[in-house]
């Protein structure tokens, strides 16, 4: 597979030909990535910029008094949580499913897969919604549930259950087809020679796998920590409870706070760009994405 | 890959991971999606159809539909502009630009909400140059198209740049020297290759759009009738603790996101198909 890079030297050594330095194709060049780059200075940069002017907006002392605020503490802690409990369970979900679909043969595989991609064409309302109609007090198990005293929606769980549910095919879809061209004949040669089955995924597998594991891995993480639509359908938004920190943005915002949202805002932008440069890095170590 | 497949396999695990992805997915996905179906066939079809056709619902699809389909139609021609671009020319940052094409998605869509809205709003870096031309963004369906682009962006380019390197030059170069235009040699040789992807990449967008919900209610005004999404409507029917009319409205969503992908896998299949044809 040719790399960008080397479509790049190719174009760069193309470009130098004669007959390809005349002057219609170096305007049409300049053009092109005049109108590129303009379009995504409007859509990308300036809205980036903006985030870190606003919140700047009254002087840092402003912006680090924002994080004082125990109600932001709290979505920045929620957020966390959120995140340290949904992650490493995709991310079991994510290998088991990739060896089990990778390794062996069987019917319905094609099916599964889908399946397993389901959750990225659901709207994240929809996302939400599905746990309220479950778990709900008029739902499947409302009253189940509270005759248990055991809360899911507007509450902590309902909040894990559909941040899992929006990233539940970010790892696996990024193992399955990295394992599936790898093949089976190293792990196979180990389980000849004797070694176990944890054994062979931890010293044959895992390294093989580990830069397809950390780009979906980031990239789950990112999704988990900014999820806005599914999460906000079953928080019920109580202040410091369960405002993860995009709900909180949002309420900061509606009280016209524009410091304290666009602060939150600010460190989610940070968290955006550390995954963005995570991947690149994976990108550059010779990962290709399938 | 291995030819012995009729040898039995010896790798261990297939039983416990088939086991645990099937419990999983139905625990987390499936489960779910079908109290979401099931709430929705307890209704009455009458009362099912009144719901999904009453005017506010009606008005919020055509706003949901156009406003997706123009993002995703603005996506597919800056985002082929974008994808040549990046695949053809060098200039300096380059791969600083490649690389922040992905932005979108790893930026959470509450702050690409809040941003576009403080840029595009009448005092905004952007909109007060468009306020004098009578040109409002924010708070209007435009906005609701800014954001839609915004977010559908990534999946356009990166769609159209494997595509793109696959365009042979030299049959471009072979054209040119036999006489052929720029524009005919556009039409006629690299059209017909990227076409399949740009497709592609339009329906993931256009995909994306539809469900999209964080980045849009900042900068639409979600006033009813007008510029009020359909996710948004579900929302609302939830907080008024309508949930049959919100289960109506998402069995509605859910099917036209089963289309999409289902209009994806097509497309993908009849790439493939030209591919092959084309080698």
């Amino acid at each position: 597979m040719a790399g960008p890079a080397n479509a790049a030297e190719l174009a760069a050594e193309l470009a130098s030909r004669p007959g390809h330095t005349n002057l219609r194709s170096t305007l049409m060049r300049w053009m092109l990535i005049t109108v590129s780059l303009t379009f995504l200075g409007a859509l990308l940069a300036a809205p980036l910029a903006a985030v870190f002017a606003t919140a700047l907006s009254k002087g840092w002392q402003a912006y680090f008094s924002a994080f004082a605020d125990p109600d932001t503490q709290a979505a920045i802690r929620l957020t966390l949580l959120t995140a340290a409990v949904v992650v490493p369970l995709n991310t079991v979900f994510g290998i088991t499913a990739a060896w089990c679909i990778a390794k062996f043969e069987f019917r319905g595989k094609s099916f599964l897969i889908t399946l397993i991609d389901l959750p990225l064409a659901v709207s994240p309302i929809v996302s939400g919604l599905i746990y309220v109609l479950l778990f709900g007090l008029n739902g499947w198990f409302g009253s189940w549930l509270q005759e248990h005293d055991i809360t899911i929606v507007y509450a902590l769980p309902g909040i894990i259950l559909a941040t899992m549910f929006v990233t539940f095919p970010y790892v696996a879809r990024e193992l399955i087809p990295l394992m599936q061209q790898l093949g089976n004949d190293e792990e196979e040669a180990a389980i000849t020679l004797g070694a176990g089955g944890w054994f062979t995924f931890f010293r044959v597998t895992l390294p093989r796998i580990r830069w397809g594991l950390v780009y979906g891995v980031i990239l789950c993480n990112a999704r988990a920590m900014g999820e806005f639509g599914a999460v906000s359908v079953v928080s019920g938004n109580l202040r410091g409870l369960t405002t993860t920190m995009p709900l909180h943005i949002e309420i900061l915002y509606n009280e016209y706070n524009y410091v304290g949202a666009f602060a939150v805002a600010s460190l989610l932008s940070i968290l955006a760009v550390v995954t963005l440069i995570i991947k690149t890095l994976v990108e550059r170590s010779g990962y290709r994405r399938r | 890959m291995s030819v012995g497949r009729r040898e039995p396999n010896v790798i261990p695990g297939f039983g416990i991971t088939l086991g645990f992805t099937t419990f999983f997915l139905c625990a987390i996905v499936l489960i779910p999606l079908s109290a979401l179906v099931l709430k929705a066939g307890g209704m009455d079809l009458s009362r099912f159809i009144e719901v999904i056709t009453s005017p506010r619902a009606v008005a919020s699809y055509r706003l949901t539909f156009g406003a997706s389909m123009l993002a995703a139609t603005v996506n597919m021609v800056f985002g082929f502009a974008l994808a040549w671009t990046l695949v053809r020319y060098e200039f300096p940052g380059r791969k600083f630009i490649d690389a922040i094409i992905d932005m979108p998605f790893a930026l959470p869509t509450a702050v690409s909400g809040i941003a576009l809205t403080a840029v595009f709003a009448a005092n905004g870096w952007i909109g007060q140059y468009l306020e004098p031309l009578g040109i409002r963004v924010a708070f209007t369906w435009i906005g609701i198209t800014v954001a839609l682009t915004l977010i559908g962006m990534p999946f356009v380019v990166r769609t159209v740049q494997p595509a793109i390197q696959e365009v042979q030059r030299d049959l471009e170069d072979a054209a040119e020297t036999l006489g052929a235009g720029r524009f005919y040699v556009f039409r006629r040789i690299i059209v017909p290759t990227v076409l399949p992807s740009l497709l592609t990449g339009f329906t993931l967008a256009f995909a994306r759009a539809v469900g999209e919900y964080g980045s849009v209610v900042f900068i639409a005004g979600n006033m009813p009738m007008k510029t009020e999404i359909t996710p948004l409507l579900i929302f609302i029917k939830l907080e008024e603790f309508d949930y049959v009319g919100a289960a109506a409205l998402g069995v509605v969503m859910l099917m036209i996101s089963f289309a999409m992908l289902l209009a994806i896998n097509l497309l993908q299949v009849w790439g493939r198909k030209r591919m092959l044809v084309s080698r």
